[in-house]
């Protein structure tokens, strides 16, 4: 018998220690616990970080203004739903054009310039035509355009209609 | 991957040299060490305090009009809002216990003695900046239970002889409690008390370092006696990482309290409506309430109600005092303090039962 008895150890061959040494399985287990425990901590944490959805102010259609309160060749800013619209009568009198007044380069409000007869920025000098379309300074994007029909003296201002 | 960086700072800032005094810190051992550590959990608790009110900030709004509706919202529209709010109520009240105990247990252990008194006054600023948390945060959810302890609270200021009515007419921003009152103790609650404390924890945490660990004075005489007795263990890590078990059972606790029993908001506060029956203040008030609550109106020619609060103020700058009275020699250390003490924490303990059970 004696070396080849595969039940007995090898006198010539040394006991190696356990791959996992009891320090380090405790170490572990401490680690895991406090790592899980931080980890219950933040978490809620960071769902509280998330703010509540405001309840939906986006609205489909508004009243932005009466006929006769704008002189031609001005502007003025409406609310449309939470955010702020640009109404604009034309020097003609007639024609009514109504965008969203948020400029797309960082956000300012924007205002009608008469003596220019566009869009402009004050922010950062973003100058945009009636369609919206970006002429020039900085804004990336033209500016939402919004339909706007007048019916007896209101003159609602409604999201385009999809294409 | 932190050893270089590590390596670095300490090239230029001599780590080691920053690190030193806390590795030859120690902390003498014998069996009422274990009462060292609730100066510790009061400090980790005013942690817990300090983020959780930041998170509180995210969406809480001071005003008449809209205090008691934020919280109603982080209470029921932010994701584990009321969790947060919840910890941050019992952690206060858990601190202001662990503040007293830290205080009871300094005093018994003998620990103010020479050369720690300025610790101890520090420590009692600090007992006394704390409960001034706990009054002006009670305000700021403005329910109508806070609404009407303010009203006493600073009505009780108001009885104080010649200054009383200028310091109530301070904390109140005008005759009555109002929507401004609410603005000053916010302002109070979020910049001045933080400020304060963190002032004066950390001259008590320097003196702590630099005077080392008091030895109660029978422990003290029995090491001098026998110096072989002597027991000491390192403060970096040996008591360290037993006050972060501490930390860490507060912290269990802490959470278990807070998810099971969610702190109540009540209702709104409204001035023109009668206080409600069977009101009593927070329980860490309550010692003081039920005493005041037994002094007659008129004690010989002497208001009761200013007796009581001249008395209180009295008894707490006494109690500020108090090094100062013991003797400076530990064979002669004065057994009067303790009896005080224990009269102290008796009555304390008996007055809020009382209190609480009194109709």
């Amino acid at each position: 018998m004696g070396t080849s008895d595969p039940g007995m150890a090898n006198p010539s061959c040394p006991l190696h220690p356990p791959a996992l040494p009891r320090r380090g399985f405790v170490k572990f287990l401490l680690g895991g616990g406090l790592l899980a425990t931080f980890a219950s901590f933040i978490y809620p944490v960071l769902r509280y970080f998330i703010p509540p959805p405001v309840a939906n102010l986006g609205v489909d259609e508004v009243v932005a203004a009466k006929v006769g309160e704008l002189k031609p060749n001005s502007g003025m800013i409406f609310r449309f739903g939470s955010v702020p619209g640009l109404l604009i009568l034309e020097a003609d009198g007639q024609t009514y054009d109504a965008l969203s007044a948020t400029c797309t380069h960082l956000g300012c409000t924007v205002q009608y310039r008469p003596d220019l007869r566009e869009i402009w920025c004050p922010c950062h000098n973003g100058i945009y035509n009636l369609n919206g379309g970006n002429v020039s300074g900085p804004p990336p994007r033209p500016l939402t355009k919004f339909d706007v029909h007048v019916r007896g003296d209101e003159i609602y201002v409604s999201q385009k209609a999809e294409a | 991957m932190f050893r270089p960086i590590l390596r670095w700072l300490d090239e230029r800032l001599d780590l080691d040299g920053i690190l030193a005094p806390f590795r030859h810190k120690t902390v003498p051992t014998h069996k009422l060490t274990y009462w060292y550590f609730f100066g510790g959990i009061t400090l980790f608790l005013f942690i817990i305090q300090v983020l959780t009110g930041i998170l509180l900030l995210l969406y809480y709004r001071p005003g008449a009009s809209e205090a008691f509706e934020s919280v109603q919202y982080i209470m029921t529209r932010v994701q584990f809002g009321w969790l947060i709010r919840s910890i941050h109520s019992w952690a206060a009240n858990l601190m202001i216990f662990t503040a007293f105990a830290h205080m009871f247990s300094v005093l018994f252990l003998k620990a103010y003695r020479k050369p720690r008194e300025l610790t101890w006054v520090t420590g009692m600023v600090l007992l006394f900046l704390v409960m001034g948390f706990g009054f002006s945060g009670y305000l700021l959810p403005w329910n109508k239970l806070a609404f009407f302890a303010t009203t006493v609270g600073t009505q009780m200021a108001g009885e104080i002889p010649i200054i009383g009515h200028p310091i109530m007419i301070f904390l109140r921003g005008g005759p009555q409690v109002t929507g401004a009152t609410l603005t000053r103790f916010f302002g109070f609650h979020v910049a001045v008390l933080p400020g304060l404390v963190v002032v004066l924890i950390s001259i008590h945490l320097f003196l702590v370092q630099r005077q080392g660990m008091s030895v109660p004075p029978k422990v003290e005489a029995k090491w001098a006696a026998n110096p072989a007795l002597c027991r000491e263990m390192k403060f970096f890590p040996n008591f360290l990482l037993r006050e972060l078990m501490a930390w860490y059972v507060a912290i269990g606790t802490l959470g278990a309290l807070a998810a099971l029993f969610p702190w109540n908001l009540g209702v709104k506060a409204d001035p023109f409506a009668s206080a409600p029956a069977g009101i009593k203040p927070e329980w860490y008030f309550l010692f003081m309430y039920q005493t005041l609550k037994l002094i007659p109106a008129k004690v010989w020619i002497v208001d009761g109600e200013v007796l009581g609060i001249v008395g209180c103020a009295l008894i707490a700058l006494f109690w500020l005092l108090l090094p100062f009275f013991e003797s400076d020699r530990l064979a002669r250390t004065k057994a009067w303090i303790t009896g005080l003490g224990i009269f102290a924490l008796a009555y304390v303990i008996g007055m809020t039962a009382y209190g609480y059970l009194a109709k």
